[in-house]
């Protein structure tokens, strides 16, 4: 595996100040995310995880401490290298999906080729948001609103919106808090396969049996990493999926 | 950002508002209409009059018995008898002076066919249908000769033709004027009403040796109608004739008045750019009013759709992205007002002119600038909420409820 780090957290700190108050989200996190990294992050409710996920996505910027992205300091770069960098390098999904309620899950998932610095043309840009589609089983719902679909499916076409311009690094905050366990166990396999393809995915998780499809496991708590270790055993999603099936075939029989 | 697929999402927010995005257009529709329609109206009226005053003649200078200028003038144009033959005679001798009449003017009793006609007889020299730009529909004016043998011929208008000689060719008949033959030898085309309403083809033309020796007895003529070479002499014809004049009627103070085209002309467009700089004015006014309008409309548009910016910037849209966007809003808002209002100034204007018969005509300079200008409202009262949404910080915007 290429060992160059892409994610590059030195003494990372985030602290919001409403009046008075002051909440240490994210207190001095240091790591390395290496090249083909799968990474989930877990930790309870309040914990960091999402604070830690918008910096790395260069959404929010840190209080303290350094973030390097590809070697690159994301302190030095102006709103729009920001934009250009979230739009070709980082694909994100929303903890809450994050989608235009108006427009249709293809225009949704086709929307950021629209700020892509390269022209994408109108036909190009469908056809490559109905494959994104496609990917994540939600091909028939396409021209769905988002309000008409349930859960599970918007979480899909987020999925779909953050692949469909093919970045080098995916960061997922609870990518299958809404979905049931054999389509997490399909979007695993997805993140899996993905992440064969050289993609650096980072994810945050609650469940520990969605987590032990990674490669990495990290910890936080208070704003710390507590706990940093290789996934072993790993799950490997077709696996996974044929138990899973046979597991509910029986109850069937009964 | 993409030109089209910004249009497509503005198109969509507008649509989504429908009542509130024509409320919103209403302040330029009303605007850009009342201009359209006063402008249609003022311009048909004025060239309605430019048209008039030049079917007067080209370059003619008139010279008035009477002075206009001086107080207490006795009973209106031509009323106070100076002009006399030997001075007509004497302007033609100017330079750049191409064509004289003497005008001797009567309202006479014509008859014919059995037929009676009470109409304007006017005594002219053979030049007059050239000097007013006057082409002849049937027949020849009559000559030099007519005029030094007081001949008894005549050339007549449609409307006495329509009134003596009702489907017939009236060339070679004869008219009666005080128990008088005249012989008719030509038609004149029709001109239409002139700029006081008077029908101008309502009237007999005869020789002015005629005029002055048979029908009536007179020394004196009403005016004289000189046509100078060019627009460039006209105003030195004017003074030559001026000082010719004061000579000749061994005065200093003018008893005539020399009047010319391009003084009409001024007088016209003088009161066509006042109205038009008050039609200035309300359209400034109004479209000051319809930007404050979309303004509003679109700093609500904007805090109504933070989330939806804050979307477009997380996955990538660049601050200018955002700015086109809004902006194309604004303009689309504006411009397809001033289109609206444009289309139904126009119809206005029409409805009017065929309701009470005055003409309408809305010069293309307009059309542009209105819609022109109304597409800079949008720019202009779009940018600020434009610029604010640019400047929304992502993260914050997605917080947004
Ligand atoms: N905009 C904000 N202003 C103030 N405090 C905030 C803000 N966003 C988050 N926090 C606080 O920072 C802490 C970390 O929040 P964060 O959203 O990162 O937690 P999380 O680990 O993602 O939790 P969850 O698993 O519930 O999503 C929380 O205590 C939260 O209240
Ligand atoms: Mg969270």
């Amino acid at each position: 595996m290429n060992s160059k780090p892409v994610i590059q957290l030195r003494d990372l700190y985030k602290t919001y100040r409403s009046g008075e108050v002051e909440v240490h989200a994210v207190r001095g996190v240091s790591l390395d995310i290496l090249k083909g990294e799968f990474v989930a992050i877990m930790g309870s409710s309040g914990s960091g995880k999402s604070t830690m996920m918008n910096m790395i996505g260069a959404l929010d910027r840190p209080t303290g401490g350094q973030y390097l992205l590809d070697g690159v300091d994301v302190a030095t770069l102006n709103r729009d290298a920001l934009a250009k960098v979230r739009n070709e390098k980082i694909g994100f999904i929303f903890q809450g999906f994050n989608l235009l309620s108006r427009t249709t899950a293809l225009e949704n998932v086709e929307m950021p080729m629209l700020y892509n610095s390269r022209r994408i043309p109108a036909q190009e840009r469908h056809v490559q948001a109905a494959k994104a589609l496609n990917l994540v089983g939600l091909g028939s719902r396409s021209g769905h609103h988002p309000n008409q679909l349930s859960g599970g499916q918007q979480q899909r076409v987020a999925i779909a919106r953050a692949l469909v311009n093919q970045p080098t690094i995916l960061l997922a905050d609870e990518p299958t808090g809404n979905l049931d366990s054999q389509t997490s166990i399909e979007i695993m396999g997805v993140f899996q396969t993905l992440n064969d393809q050289g993609i650096t995915i980072v994810m945050v998780t609650h469940e520990l049996d969605v987590a032990r499809f990674t490669k990495r496991m990290i910890v936080l708590r208070d704003g710390r990493v507590v706990t940093d270790e290789p996934v072993q055993p790993r799950s490997q999603a077709d696996v996974e999926l044929g138990k899973l099936k046979a597991a509910q075939e029986a109850v069937q029989l009964h | 950002m993409r030109l089209f697929a910004s249009l497509k999402i503005s198109a969509r927010a507008l649509r989504r508002n429908k009542m509130r995005s024509l409320l919103t257009m209403l302040g330029v529709i009303i605007g850009v209409g009342a201009v359209i329609a006063s402008v249609s109206l003022t311009s048909g009226a004025t060239k309605e009059v430019e048209d008039q005053v030049s079917s007067l003649g080209e370059n003619v200078v008139n010279v008035f018995s009477g002075n206009f200028t001086r107080g207490g003038m006795r009973g209106g144009w031509g009323s106070a008898p100076t002009l006399t033959l030997a001075d007509s005679a004497a302007i033609a001798q100017l330079p750049n002076v191409v064509a004289v009449t003497p005008e001797v003017r009567d309202r006479e009793q014509v008859l014919a066919n059995g037929q009676n006609w009470n109409t304007l007889v006017m005594g002219e020299s053979p030049s007059y249908p050239q000097i007013r730009n006057w082409k002849m529909a049937r027949g020849a004016m009559f000559s030099d000769d007519d005029v030094a043998s007081l001949a008894k011929c005549a050339v007549i208008g449609q409307t006495v033709v329509d009134q003596l000689f009702p489907n017939q060719d009236p060339v070679g008949q004869t008219i009666r004027i005080r128990n008088l033959p005249f012989l008719v030898v030509g038609v004149l085309a029709p001109k239409g009403f002139n700029l006081f309403g008077q029908d101008q083809d309502d009237t007999v033309v005869v020789p002015y040796s005629s005029h002055m020796h048979r029908i009536t007895t007179r020394r004196f003529v009403n005016d004289i109608l000189v046509e100078a070479s060019s627009s460039d002499t006209i105003n030195d014809v004017q003074d030559e004739i001026n000082e010719l004049l004061l000579e000749r009627h061994h005065t200093t103070d003018p008893d005539f008045t020399v009047r010319n085209q391009l003084e009409l002309m001024d007088m016209v467009t003088k009161t066509s750019r006042t109205m038009s700089l008050l039609i200035a004015g309300v359209a400034a006014v109004s479209l000051v009013v319809g930007g404050i309008g979309i303004m509003n409309i679109m700093l609500v548009s904007v805090t109504e759709r933070t989330r939806e910016i804050g979307i477009r910037m997380a996955v990538g849209a660049r601050a200018a992205d955002i700015l086109v966007q809004f902006l194309i809003e604004a303009v689309t808002l504006s411009a397809f007002g001033g289109a609206i209002g444009i289309g139904g100034g126009v119809a206005f204007s029409m409805t009017v002119s065929n309701f009470y018969g005055i003409p309408a005509y809305t010069p293309y300079l307009w059309i542009i600038i209105a819609f022109a200008s109304s597409a800079l409202i949008g720019i202009i009262s779009g940018f600020y909420p434009a610029w604010k949404a640019s400047q929304l910080d992502p993260i914050e915007a997605l917080r947004y409820e």
